[in-house]
């Protein structure tokens, strides 16, 4: 099976196609996996980086993101009290998988729902698809949702002939622009007001023709687009944010109420979720519902929360559908290390701080999980495949996309510790490569580096033969070319010319007594010669 | 007290400057500095890249050249790098163990207990803020990454910069935003490295300042190749450089981006 | 169905080092996880009482910082303001009456709403009583103007109102497909912490809950806030019981 993205994008069925014109707004046409698509991060972020607009996008979202965020994170008083609750109520949920996964069955289908189990994305879509046909829907209205992006869910369904209508704002301008979301929760985030009016006037259909770029405008164009699907829709789709294990009671957290809407409105409701989204009791929900909005929106609250348990008669759906996903999930659990990478609740606090995310935007890391959790989450998810240690996989580039400079775990509410992570990462590839053939020229530098820098002799050896370099560089000892490796270094920077006398050098002529030793920097001497 | 001094391979062979300045700063300070020649690496390059394996023996000689820190031989080990002590004290016992070296762990958690980056060094165990340094030039100051998350330093260098004498300290705007180092991720993922350097150099030479500071050799080592090949004058040096000046010993201005401190006299004299 | 079922588990609990369950797809078994004990050292509770003054200046600070608008109102005030609000509506410039209706005004509430804050709705106003019972349709919410209905808890440091679908809040749609929702709080239901909400409303998890905290908004262009998408656009609250 290729892993690699073959380039044709799929037909989607858009909710309305009339008055739809061809030029694509989007740069990322649908993958057929989600999960894994284009080039490997270094070549991605390479394309991205050359988009000056993509840039000023996301500089400026993420940098409003960020200080609403620090201002409402600030006024809590008791934030790492609660970041340390979320974190080892989540640890407690992955060891009680087994029994909290099977409450949560008891516990909705005695409330009237019906739990059904996908072992990957294709088995998920056809459990979905099956519920909409026989509900003789020929479309569902969808509540934004990553499980469902992560699974491709719109495309299989549009192959089954039914229209999947994505109603959160962002999620409609990424749908109607036939593009791919770059952010777990504002997907339009590369997008600007500007390149969403021109998506609107081109592809709605019914966007009114004096439309301007004012924000509240579009949302209004929006709300008059989406209000119809609402009411006359049978079937809806969504995500959820927290199940509660003891009470079969569902979450979804959003704001603009297109949730309520697919959650209220029509008769029968499918949910589809990770296996991971468990918390044990309904009170841990006191725990999540503080430390989710404050760090995803950067509000003190979402605007709605949603919480229904099974089937309330004569309130809202009347059928109601579970779908608990693993695709992938057990992989990443049998990790000790990877398997935090779980715990995650999808705030993206962590794409919005990190400057890597900031400069190459989502579309870079190939998959629905962008950002420095997507750089943790989607290799482990792919792991069956070989996103992990897959030598030509694009996936198992994505550990190496960070500095490790840590502010994704620094604002993490369930305190996910990505940096460590992802240096974990990287060592499973390291490892799994060690059987394979052939030279790696990192593997060789790094086998000769560690012989060097294991023992003080060897490595004041290397240091002194540094030294014969110290010319280097002409009159200001900068070197400006050097041959690669380091040559992708001095493409935007000097090298220093290595130094007259190391450390250790001047070091043994201050302070060591007789013999001082004798520093030549003209060459090795004989006695060195022979260690 | 006595300091063993954790030189960091970096500075060691590429930027003498900044071990030489924490020397001549601690002794200054009436503590005697004894470096011993067993030491190489702390490891964090290997770790860092997911050579797990080949940084045990890299490991293990650091652990055991400054494992009489934990007998009480020395008082305390510096090193001048943020990121080198992040690795001590968040890799080293990790890596052991992984590689079932519970012994080696054990010890490295001893050796990390005891081990410094100089401003928790002065700051914390010395307790000093005013180290008695004069810097009359312009300078802002990047706190790098692994001081600032891993390490939690705070505002630690900042207090010591605000007690030199002379200095004209200047912020730099998104000072806690990182500069694209990442070890080898400026050479696999170069482009990105080097949109962030971009930013980064842009913050500096926007501060106006002469002198760029930082606690990391690696850090400097970047922005200053960067300063360097936009030829922008500004000057990289690190922490202990600026808090070892003083009016009768000043911090000489490179003629370069990067101090190049000149031999031992000694040596010259024995040659 | 159950094939899968069995398979999950399996794999969950290969995963989680119960040997002998099989492995998960990429052929591991994990080392069993030893989490730590739930620290709950965050506040359970905040330092001020419920309904107390510094709760209620509060709550009324984070609602219109969220730009919900609060009436704080005397208990025999409340059917005059009611009426007063919903008399707006009818106003040209209030903008909610439909085309044709001559400006009359339909307003959805709950069957178990209080009656007595209805006494003194002006004549013109056309009440529609729901109830799970004799729901309206939803196409015949979206012909209503306003949607008045009580509540169960507030929380103040996050502007947050709950309903709880009991008979006086109803049912969830009609909260909902509105443009107004004139929500009723008692000065005694107003608790502080998140945690003291989450316990009250615990003792009757299996009720749907809708937490509402301001209108519908959206920061999907730009990040930049946008009150009033497809959930009511106006958020009144009136706060019964305050010493304004």
């Amino acid at each position: 099976m290729s892993r690699t993205f073959l380039g044709l994008p799929r037909t989607l069925r858009r909710p309305d196609d009339a008055g739809a014109v061809d030029e694509p707004f989007g740069a990322v046409p649908h993958p057929q996996e989600p999960l894994r698509w284009g080039d490997a991060f270094p070549a991605a972020a390479k394309q991205t980086l050359k988009n000056d607009q993509l840039r000023r996008n996301l500089g400026h979202a993420t940098q409003v993101i960020r200080t609403k965020r620090a201002a409402v994170v600030g006024e809590v008083p008791d934030w790492e009290a609660l970041r340390d609750a979320g974190s080892a109520v989540k640890q407690q949920v992955m060891a009680q998988l087994p029994d909290l996964l099977q409450q949560l069955e008891e516990q909705v289908t005695a409330r009237g729902g019906v739990v059904h189990w996908a072992r990957d994305a294709a088995e998920a879509n056809r459990i979905v698809a099956d519920i909409a046909k026989a509900k003789g829907a020929d479309e569902v209205v969808k509540v934004k949702s990553m499980a469902t992006q992560e699974i491709g869910l719109n495309e299989a369904l549009a192959d089954e002939g039914i229209a999947a209508i994505e109603t959160d704002l962002a999620e409609l301008i990424v749908q109607l622009a036939d593009d791919m979301p770059s952010h777990i929760l504002v997907p339009a985030i590369h997008r600007n007001r500007s390149e969403i009016r021109d998506i609107f006037l081109a592809r709605m259909g019914d966007a009114p023709p004096d439309l301007s770029d004012v924000p509240r405008e579009l949302a209004m164009a929006a709300r008059a687009h989406l209000r119809r699907k609402f009411l006359s829709a049978k079937v809806a789709v969504s995500g959820a944010n927290f199940a509660v294990a003891d009470t079969g009671t569902l979450a979804v957290v959003e704001s603009e109420g297109n949730g309520r809407m697919c959650l209220t409105l029509p008769e029968t409701l499918v949910t589809v979720m990770g296996i991971e989204k468990l918390v044990p009791t309904f009170d841990d929900l006191e725990v999540f519902l503080q430390l989710l909005p404050r760090s995803s929106t950067g509000e003190r609250m979402n605007p709605y929360t949603s919480l229904w348990t099974g089937v309330t008669p004569g309130d809202g759906p009347q059928e109601f559908h579970l779908v608990l996903l693993d695709n992938g999930r057990t992989d990443v659990l049998a990790d000790e290390v990877g398997r935090a990478a779980l715990h995650c609740i999808r705030c993206s606090a962590c794409l919005n701080v990190c400057p890597v995310y900031e400069r190459v935007g989502g579309h870079a890391y190939g998959s629905v999980y962008p950002g420095p959790i997507g750089a943790i989450l989607t290799p482990q998810l792919t792991a069956s495949t070989g996103g992990v240690s897959g030598h030509h996989d694009p996936n198992a580039s994505l550990p190496y996309a960070s500095t490790l400079c840590g502010a994704c775990y620094e604002v993490c509410p369930v305190k996910i510790d990505i940096p460590s992570i992802l240096v974990d990462l990287r060592a499973r590839e390291v490892d799994a490569d060690r059987s394979k053939h052939g030279v790696d020229p990192w593997k060789t530098a790094m086998k000769a580096a560690s012989w060097v820098m294991a023992d003080g002799d060897r490595f004041a050896l290397a240091g002194r033969a540094a030294t014969l370099g110290s010319g280097l560089g002409g009159r200001d000892h900068a070197i400006s070319v050097a041959p690669p490796p380091a040559s992708a270094w001095t493409r935007s920077r000097d090298l220093p010319a290595p130094p007259r006398q190391t450390f250790r050098q001047w070091w043994a002529a201050e302070h060591e007594t007789s013999p001082v030793e004798t520093v030549e920097t003209d060459g090795p001497t004989s006695e060195e010669d022979d260690r | 007290m006595r300091i063993a001094l954790a030189a960091t391979c970096l500075a060691d062979t590429l930027f003498p400057g900044a071990p030489r300045a924490t020397v001549r700063l601690l002794e200054r300070l009436g503590h005697e500095v004894v470096f011993p020649t067993d030491q190489a690496c702390c490891g964090q390059m290997h770790v860092n890249t997911g050579y797990y394996r080949e940084a045990v023996p890299v490991i293990r000689n650091h652990v055991e050249t400054f494992a009489p820190v934990a007998d009480g031989e020395w008082d305390a080990v510096v090193m001048p790098s943020g990121s080198c002590t992040g690795s001590v004290r968040h890799q080293q016992a990790m890596v052991c163990r992984r590689a079932g070296l519970d012994d080696l762990a054990a010890t490295a958690e001893a050796v990390s207990a005891k081990t410094y980056e100089l401003s928790e060094l002065l700051v914390d165990v010395l307790g000093l803020t005013d180290v008695g340094a004069w810097f009359p030039h312009r300078v802002t100051y990047h706190p790098t990454c692994h001081s600032l998350r891993m390490l939690h330093v705070g505002d630690k260098p900042l207090r010591l910069l605000r007690a030199v004498e002379a200095i004209d300290l200047v912020e730099l705007p998104a000072a806690d935003s990182c500069c694209g180092f990442g070890g080898t991720f400026a050479l696999k993922n170069a482009d990105t490295s080097a949109a962030m350097l971009e930013d980064k150099t842009a913050n500096v030479r926007g501060t106006g300042a002469e002198v760029l500071t930082a606690g990391d050799m690696s850090c400097l080592m970047h922005i200053g190749g960067g300063l360097s090949r936009q030829g922008t004058g500004i000057h990289a040096l690190h922490l202990a450089e600026v808090l070892a000046s003083t009016r009768t010993d000043p911090t000489p201005m490179p003629a370069t981006t990067f101090s190049r401190p000149e031999r031992s006299e000694r040596t010259e004299a024995t040659r | 169905m159950s094939e899968a079922r069995t398979e999950v588990l399996a794999r969950v609990r290969a995963a989680l080092g119960q040997t002998g369950s099989g492995t998960t797809p990429s052929g591991r078994v994990g080392a069993p996880p030893h989490p730590e004990p739930v620290p709950r050292e965050y506040r359970a509770a905040g330092e001020h009482a419920v309904g107390s003054p510094e709760v209620l200046e509060q709550l009324v600070d984070r609602l219109v910082d969220y730009k919900a608008h609060v009436h704080q109102v005397a208990a025999d005030a409340l059917p005059a303001t009611i009426a007063t609000l919903v008399a707006d509506l009818s106003e040209p410039d209030g903008g909610m009456a439909r085309p044709g209706s001559d400006r009359s005004v339909r307003v959805v509430v709950p069957a178990g709403l209080d009656d007595a804050w209805l006494a003194t709705l002006p004549a013109e106003v056309d009440v529609v009583r729901d109830s799970r019972e004799d729901p309206t349709a939803a196409t015949d919410l979206d012909a209503v103007a306003a949607v008045v209905t009580a509540a169960r808890v507030a929380i103040s440091e996050t502007g947050t109102i709950v309903l709880d679908g009991e008979p006086d809040q109803g049912r969830r749609a009609i909260s909902l497909v509105p443009d107004v929702h004139l929500c009723v709080v008692r000065a005694e239901q107003a608790v502080q912490t998140v945690p003291e909400a989450v316990r009250l409303l615990g003792a009757h998890p299996e009720r749907p809950q809708t937490w509402i905290s301001g209108p519908s908004a959206t920061s999907d262009i730009e990040l930049d806030r946008v009150e009033g998408v497809h959930g009511p656009r106006t958020l009144h609250v009136l706060l019964v019981g305050a010493t304004p």
